[in-house]
């Protein structure tokens, strides 16, 4: 430690001269210490980041998750899932101070999810975190969901400047940055490509546990004799996928009763989940090819819980490599909402000096990715 | 991690040894295809052929179909275009099985490298002369609405997608201005449709809108010159304008939760 001050002095970095000052004065060691707390759907994450203080160098020292199944052919609600992660905080919390093996005296601040996401979900762990916060004499710092995903996938995966697709049950979003903002290039004009898949799960009655996404792409993986024709809604960078639902939906039916497809095909669960996956990952495909030639660039970045999807991501590939550049993915422990994101994002904005006032220590169910000034990145 | 683009084979159209001219060159790959620089019928008249090579991620069935519909669309939007006076390429000859189709060549540079000559190395806006600038956006707007006036909706309108004809004889010494003037060509028509409803027409507004503000957030304010001209070109476009109101806000709302 004593070798490091005068290198660090030079530095003109104030991160690096805030983290000799806590040397020095014996407050803390050399590393800040964040507990991230998200919840906007029906997933509830504790996880517990640590920053070298002079390297930035993210570690991941806990990251638990418990999840809100619903029976099959329903959906989550809020009511329910916001008492889900009322039920669970607790234990979850334990669980991840236990994993990484820390007292909370070493925290230096308490992240939670500021939006966007379900209302109910979003304001359970938000008091949850500023109980938190009081009672361990933490700052707070409110994070944008989207911006959580970004930044764990670009640490985990080191891609520099990629463009970012972010897939999830709630959101549908081609980003790239530019100017201290993730600016939307691209998104879904209704619902989410998550909401498709997981809606046309509730249709055809398969199990959502763990994730009906998951159970959609093992089904697909067995079909594939034919491709059922759906409708291919592309508008530039935007998409829309409400009007494939609804076709996918009346084909469920129409097999469900016995009949054959548009073609006298034989349908089955697993040749609609194929046709469906088909189709709107190609459209996903279509409109990051679109904006990675609009911006110059070669790396594309895939994140949220679609994002794990291995089908996606095989597409995403060939894309890639036709273009010189290759894809960037996490696996499910990153991908899917996590506790550890929040605190990672959390965590670069608290080094920049944001706090979040307990008083202004909301939550909103619509945050854009573009309304945060990401004082991080150049 | 970043390796270079492999050299691409070929679309076949290109392989036949027939007039004898340059060789095609390739000037872009954008996502909907390669855009290759050739000649039809005489190696004096230079033209661009629009290739869509098979994309390997898609299904073959649904890469099929998608390719042959969307070079069969384009060719007619443009044919369409063409008639009803809107500043386009002139259509040569296309396959659409085979995925080509062979265009007007147009001289000069997108209105993207305009606008960035343009704005140059200049920090903050509103600073200095912007005569010019509002004139190319004027003119990009009066190009959109007179498209829009065809029953045609773009679909994929950018500042890429835009081309700038040079003037000819072109008096202007200052090579900023020079930068922004010239005919407002717009290009590539592979997601464009025909429609009528301000809806739809809306949206192609919204998406040049916000292909506009991430592209050229420094120029973001000046998109309203653009409006302003397009509310003039035809008794429906303010009532579009209205629409875009309504698309803008539920594009805002919609992109939060599905």
């Amino acid at each position: 430690m004593e070798d490091r001050r005068p290198i660090a002095c030079l530095w003109s970095d104030t991160q690096a001269l805030v983290a000799v000052a806590r040397c020095w004065s014996g407050e803390g060691g050399t590393r800040y210490l964040a507990l991230g707390c998200e919840g906007s759907a029906n997933k509830l994450g504790i996880g517990i980041i640590a920053h070298d203080a002079l390297t930035g160098t993210p570690t991941v020292l806990s990251n638990i998750r418990h999840t809100f199944v619903s029976p099959p052919g329903t959906g989550f609600l809020p009511k329910d899932t916001a008492h889900h992660h009322r039920s669970f905080f607790v234990r979850v919390a334990h669980e991840a101070l236990s994993a990484a093996d820390i007292t909370p005296s070493e925290i230096d601040c308490i992240c939670y999810t500021r939006g966007p996401g379900m209302g109910g979900p979003l304001t359970s762990v938000a008091i949850a975190a500023r109980t938190l916060a009081l009672l361990w004499g933490k700052e707070l710092v409110g994070v944008n969901h989207c911006v959580g995903h970004i930044e764990m996938g670009r640490a985990i995966t080191g891609a520099q400047d990629p463009v970012v697709l972010y897939v999830s049950g709630g959101n549908t979003q081609v980003i790239a940055y530019a100017e201290q903002r993730y600016r939307i290039f691209g998104e879904a004009l209704d619902i989410a490509v998550g909401n498709c898949l997981d809606r046309f799960a509730r249709a055809l009655e398969i199990s959502n546990d763990p994730a009906p996404g998951y159970n959609i792409e093992q089904l697909a993986k067995k079909g594939g004799g034919v491709l059922v024709d759906l409708p291919y809604a592309v508008k530039g960078m935007d998409c829309s996928f409400s009007g494939i639902l609804t076709r996918a939906e009346e084909l469920a039916g129409q097999m469900r009763a016995g009949e054959k497809g548009p073609d006298g095909e034989v349908l089955t669960p697993e040749d609609l989940c194929f046709s469906l996956q088909e189709t709107v990952f190609a459209m996903l495909v279509e409109i990051t090819e679109r904006a990675m030639a609009h911006v110059g660039s070669n790396q594309v970045l895939i994140v949220g819980g679609v994002g794990c999807n291995e089908r996606l991501q095989e597409m995403m590939g060939a894309m890639a490599a036709e273009r010189g550049g290759s894809v960037y993915a996490t696996d499910e422990r990153f991908c899917i909402d996590n506790g550890i994101m929040i605190a990672h994002a959390g965590l670069l904005a608290y080094e920049t000096g944001l706090r979040t006032p307990l008083e202004e220590s909301t939550c909103t169910q619509r945050f854009r990715t573009d309304e945060v000034f990401v004082k991080w990145r150049k | 991690m970043t390796t270079p683009i492999p050299p691409f084979p070929l679309p076949r159209v290109l392989t036949y040894p027939t007039a004898p001219g340059p060789p095609p060159l390739l000037i872009a790959q954008g996502a909907e295809g390669r855009l290759y620089k050739t000649t039809h019928l005489h190696p004096s008249r230079p033209c661009a052929l629009k290739y869509r090579p098979p994309k390997p991620y898609r299904h073959p069935i649904l890469d099929a179909r998608l390719t042959k519909a969307r070079i069969a669309a384009e060719a007619k939007v443009l044919d369409r275009c063409r008639r009803e006076g809107v500043s386009v390429p002139a259509v040569y000859a296309l396959d659409a099985a085979a995925g080509w189709l062979m265009m007007e060549w147009i001289e000069g540079v997108p209105v993207r490298a305009g606008i960035n000559t343009w704005l140059g190395e200049r920090g903050e806006e509103g600073e200095g002369e912007e005569g010019p600038i509002v004139e190319l956006m004027g003119r990009m707007g009066d190009a959109v609405g007179r498209l829009h006036g065809t029953g045609i909706v773009h679909g994929d309108l950018t500042t890429s997608n835009m081309m700038l004809r040079p003037v000819v004889g072109s008096t202007t010494t200052d090579a900023r201005r020079r930068a922004v003037e010239g005919e407002v060509v717009v290009i590539d028509f592979g997601l464009a449709t025909q429609s009528s409803s301000d809806e739809d027409r809306a949206v192609d507004l919204y998406v040049l809108e916000r292909a506009f503000a991430s592209t050229h957030p420094r120029a973001e304010r000046l998109f309203g010159h653009l409006l302003a001209a397009y509310g003039r070109t035809s008794k429906k476009a303010p009532g579009v304008l209205r629409k875009l109101e309504e698309v803008r806000l539920r594009g805002r709302k919609k992109s939060m939760l599905g």
